[in-house]
């Protein structure tokens, strides 16, 4: 196959510290310069980019794929066309599979069958404790060998903190980045709605911010003693975000993500007793938005993530405190951070966005993507920043529906996933 | 067509208006009537089937809405958690579906779960009347309650009402709460730090952790039941401290106006939120309450199933 150009779309290569209208060249898959088409040897495809941003492929670093073991709610080719569609080339999975990746023939696996079934990038992780139980230590370097970019007993929580501190430990020997899914289980006991207003009125078990709050503490702490990385996953309170920030400050290697919902959503979405809007963490007050919305803006938070939770409908509707926690976000996220950050609030500039979802998670996974660069593998996403759409949840590529975005208008979206110079997705 | 009802469901006093509580009040006020008479059968849902969809044990509102029924000529099955499919493993949805098919009019729902009989009621055409979920609401408790104190007291403007014990695990405490502020009523809710927390005077209540300065003051106590058998250990340090601290003792009693009601919705753990001679006293309307539940309940089955299609 011939190079590729795409042309007259404004390049944004936060990683380079490139923004400019130009051309961007492909050749074998990797981003060239423009010698790959002075003389080209067979015939040059043209993508017409007037209007768009070309950006270095998006990375979310926090998805459920929910294969193997869960094929009815995703598998990981119907979540990588889903991520496709969002604009995503990499994503980065969960272990909470069944079998649960805590060994090192699942994550093989996993890896083989996204090799064979998946349109994009699937880094798999591994757990921290074995079963996710939070007992014992996962054999965590047989698991980093068999190729995982981080561990995280996400969706569970490591109470113990003498065993997470031996795990962060270990996985600084390793080299791999510490995730962690932030609730105390005593604080939070059967909690399924944020506690407040909203959980008091409605007669819902509390699911108070101090529960998050405690174990980002503890993780601060941890990371301090320890001297290695540890990411807070999915941050929804204010206090965590002033947690973060403090820490920072210091020089502690801690940091945070945030998903769409916990910026889009506050919990009086909970009235009608929607399960689409039962997440865990879940949704919490405006106060808490805004510090979300300041933490992004001032660097605290870097790093954008779904925390995409496919769950069939007959899972999800049923009484609210049996449904599962957790919606689909691949194929609405960068849509809500953009109408929400960009225009709405105008709390960042579009370089910093994309530099969110490309290099900050690139750099905190040692991963091998997240810029344009000469010879660097061909990644790229084309994004309207000013179109609008509206969520047609029926139309997702996920074999899930479950999400409390339907029907939103938004503004701005990926119209082209590029994975290794291929496009395999086009609006 | 009524023009002061339009609800087929009945599924929290949140949502209603005061005027909609009133006419519900109203409507019970006919039905009390109808109770005293040798004959206490009316025709009025002649022909309709009701289903009492009982998930979580009940003896008092089951037995309450199957006599109501009864009253209305409605005919009626109970259906409770060990007989039906739902421990079979079937979802609430389905067992639903399978009651409309046999075209049930109005479905009664016990359930352990807040906002099941919402989730009902946007999935049925069939009448749904929530008959307790979870720590949500109870609405014909707060309704039965709210007319019991009018039926006493005549007005509730001005009243003062103290709502004392396990507020926050109540739905007999929120439906109360919704109804009397509603109304006009002042309410101050009365309990352990831990049973009544600050989140509830968003709902424009008054809160005291001192029950001796409270009673004097009001007009009402409504005493709510502790579920000493159900609360996890953190909550209070234990029985003995609850009554010393919240008990409505004998000596406790004293404090109260002459003409304040006592009220409790059931059952009575007698000598620990209150003790057995005050709840077998003469200020206390407890059974009146009883009484009063059956023509609030006529009155709601009456109201809702003359709505449903």
């Amino acid at each position: 196959m011939g190079p590729t150009i795409i042309r007259n779309g404004r390049i944004i290569d936060p990683a380079n510290k490139r923004d400019e209208i130009g051309d961007l060249v492909i050749a074998n898959g990797r981003i060239a310069d423009q010698s790959a088409v002075h003389n080209p040897k067979s015939e040059i495809a043209e993508i017409n980019a007037k209007g768009l941003i070309v950006v270095p492929g998006l990375i979310d670093m926090h998805v459920h794929l929910r294969e193997p073991g869960f094929a009815h709610k995703e598998t990981i080719a119907s979540g990588a066309r889903a991520a496709a569609a969002g604009g995503f080339t990499t994503v980065v999975c969960m272990p909470n599979t069944s079998p649960i990746a805590d060994n090192p023939s699942t994550i093989t696996w996993i890896k083989d069958r996204a090799r064979d079934t998946a349109s994009v990038n699937v880094l798999p992780t591994g757990a921290i404790s074995k079963n996710l139980e939070g007992d014992e230590l996962a054999p965590i370097a047989s698991i980093v060998q068999s190729g995982v970019v981080a561990i995280t007993d996400d969706g569970k929580c490591v109470q113990n903190h003498e065993l997470m501190r031996r795990a962060v430990e270990y996985a600084r020997m390793v080299g791999v980045p510490v995730l962690d899914h932030c609730q105390d289980y005593n604080l939070v006991g059967n909690g399924v709605v944020n506690e407040g207003e909203w959980s008091t009125l409605l007669g819902l078990s509390g699911w108070p911010a101090a529960g998050e709050e405690v174990v980002v503490m503890r993780n601060i702490l941890l990371a301090e003693l320890c001297d290695h990385h540890i990411h807070c996953q999915h941050i929804s309170t204010a206090g965590s975000v002033r947690l973060i920030r403090e820490a920072r400050a210091r020089g502690v290697k801690i940091s945070g993500e945030v998903c769409p919902h916990h910026i889009a959503l506050t919990d009086a979405s909970i009235q009608n007793f929607d399960t689409n809007c039962k997440m865990n963490p879940p949704l919490r007050t405006q106060r808490d938005i805004d510090a979300i919305i300041e933490g992004i803006a001032d660097g605290t938070l870097t790093i954008f993530c779904s925390d995409h939770a496919p769950h069939a409908a007959f899972e999800k509707e049923v009484e609210f405190d049996q449904a599962p926690f957790g919606i689909v976000g691949l194929e609405t996220e960068l849509g809500l951070f953009i109408d929400i950050l960009l225009h709405k609030r105008k709390a960042i500039s579009i370089n910093r966005l994309i530099e969110m979802f490309t290099v900050e998670p690139a750099k905190l996974l040692k991963l091998d993507a997240g810029a344009l660069s000469i010879g660097a593998k061909a990644d790229v996403t084309l994004i309207d920043p000013d179109r609008e759409w509206t969520v047609d949840a029926s139309k997702f590529e996920s074999l899930s529906r479950n999400t409390p975005f339907h029907s939103w208008k938004l503004k701005g979206r990926a119209v082209r996933t590029i994975v290794g110079g291929e496009t395999v997705w086009a609006l | 067509m009524n023009t002061r009802w339009n609800r087929k469901d009945l599924l929290g006093l949140r949502e209603l208006s005061a005027a909609e509580i009133n006419f519900v009040l109203e409507t019970a006020d006919a039905f009390k009537q109808v109770g005293t008479r040798e004959i206490k059968k009316v025709p009025a849902l002649r022909g309709k089937t009701l289903v009492n969809f009982f998930i979580e044990p009940s003896t008092r509102t089951r037995t309450s809405f199957e006599l109501a029924a009864f009253r209305l000529s409605a005919d009626v099955i109970n259906i409770t958690a060990t007989a039906s499919s739902l421990s079979k493993g079937e979802t609430l949805k389905d067992t639903a579906k399978i009651l409309e098919a046999n075209h049930v009019d109005i479905i009664v729902l016990r359930h352990s779960s807040a906002g099941a009989p919402q989730f009902l009621a946007e999935r049925l055409r069939s009448s749904v009347i929530n008959a307790g979920d979870g720590a949500h609401e109870h609405p014909t408790q707060g309704l039965l309650d709210t007319y019991t104190i009018r039926e006493k007291k005549k007005r509730f403007e001005g009243l003062h009402v103290a709502i004392i014990g396990d507020i926050l695990f109540s739905r007999v405490a929120r439906s109360n709460i919704f109804a009397l502020t509603k109304l006009g009523a002042r309410v101050t809710l009365v309990g352990p730090s831990t049973l009544v927390p600050r989140d509830f005077e968003k709902l424009g209540v008054n809160i005291s952790y001192d029950i001796d300065k409270v009673l004097p003051t009001v007009d009402v106590v409504n005493l709510l039941r502790i579920q000493h058998e159900r609360q996890r250990k953190e909550y209070f340090p234990g029985v003995g401290e609850y009554i010393r601290l919240f008990g409505l003792t004998k000596e406790r009693a004293k404090l109260l106006k002459p003409d304040c009601l006592i009220m409790h919705p059931g059952p009575i753990n007698r000598g620990i939120e209150i003790d057995s001679e005050v709840a077998d006293g003469n200020q206390s309307v407890i059974l009146d309450q009883v009484t009063n539940g059956l023509a609030v309940r006529m009155a709601v089955l009456y109201l809702c199933g003359g709505i449903a299609t």
